[in-house]
């Protein structure tokens, strides 16, 4: 009964971030298997992605209901994403990755700075 | 092509394992000057086409723990519809402010983690490459 309440709060708040923010919840809900729930990495990253999937499906068609979507600009980041995904993937064992982490980990706070002292 | 390049990119970074649409929604904004919840519609849209192909891959190798996901999910849906309205209810300004701290804890959290997800696979190379050399 507790792991099913663990389950479900991990759950509600992934879910509930990657609607408010439309981005996150794969970040969100890997440590949490991993430290909370004790699944390997690589199982934990996959398990992740069958849980997003079905939440941003359905916070998409949420945005979607209430206008908020642009085919065009969609369609066409979209386009880049996938063939970008997938030389990510490929590369993914050839590059140090724990320093890319870092790296863009300093990308995203000073992205974040920018945004809070912008207009 | 501006577009596709920002989607580019953040894809490339995404399929390394470090949070692409956390990245992908900034870019949009600052270098795109696409509107904050336009940026997140089109992250959370642009996410499904490539995480089908990993989902169908993973389901085949096994990698996925299907008896912890129906739980998290049930909540999950609950939490996303909350999360949507929120969202949708909140003024641009507001909810570009509420992002940039939640990416400011992202980028924290990116620095400070210990996955091994891709190290582990060089790891692995390095060890096939020292077989390869042992064999020689």
């Amino acid at each position: 009964m507790k792991r099913h309440l663990k389950l479900m709060i991990i759950g509600f708040m992934t879910g509930l971030l990657n609607g408010l923010f439309g981005a996150g919840g794969g970040t969100i809900i890997v440590p949490f298997m991993v430290f909370l729930l004790g699944i390997e990495d690589h199982k934990a990253h996959a398990t992740a992605i069958s849980i997003i999937l079905p939440l941003t499906i359905f916070s998409s068609i949420i945005y979607i209901k209430s206008g908020i979507f642009d085919l065009p600009i969609t369609l066409n980041v979209t386009l880049g994403s996938v063939i970008g995904g997938l030389l990510g993937a490929s590369i993914l064992n050839k590059v140090p990755i724990k320093y890319l982490r870092k790296i863009f980990g300093i990308i995203m706070i000073a992205a974040s700075i920018r945004i809070l002292f912008s207009k | 092509m501006k577009l596709f390049i920002i989607g580019f990119l953040s894809g490339i970074i995404g399929g390394m394992g470090i949070g692409g649409g956390t990245i992908l929604i900034p870019c949009l904004t600052i270098f795109a000057n696409i509107e904050q919840h336009m940026a997140q519609s089109v992250n959370l849209l642009s996410f499904v086409p490539t995480a089908t192909i990993a989902l169908l891959y993973h389901l085949k190798q096994k990698n996925v723990v299907l008896n912890i996901i129906l739980n998290i999910i049930l909540s999950g849906l609950i939490g996303s519809l909350i999360g949507s309205y929120i969202s949708i209810y909140i003024n641009s300004y507001m909810l570009k402010r509420l992002f940039a701290v939640f990416l400011f804890i992202m980028g924290i959290y990116e620095i400070i983690s210990k996955q091994k997800i891709g190290e582990k696979q060089n790891e692995k190379t390095q060890n096939k490459k020292k077989i390869v050399k042992n064999l020689k």
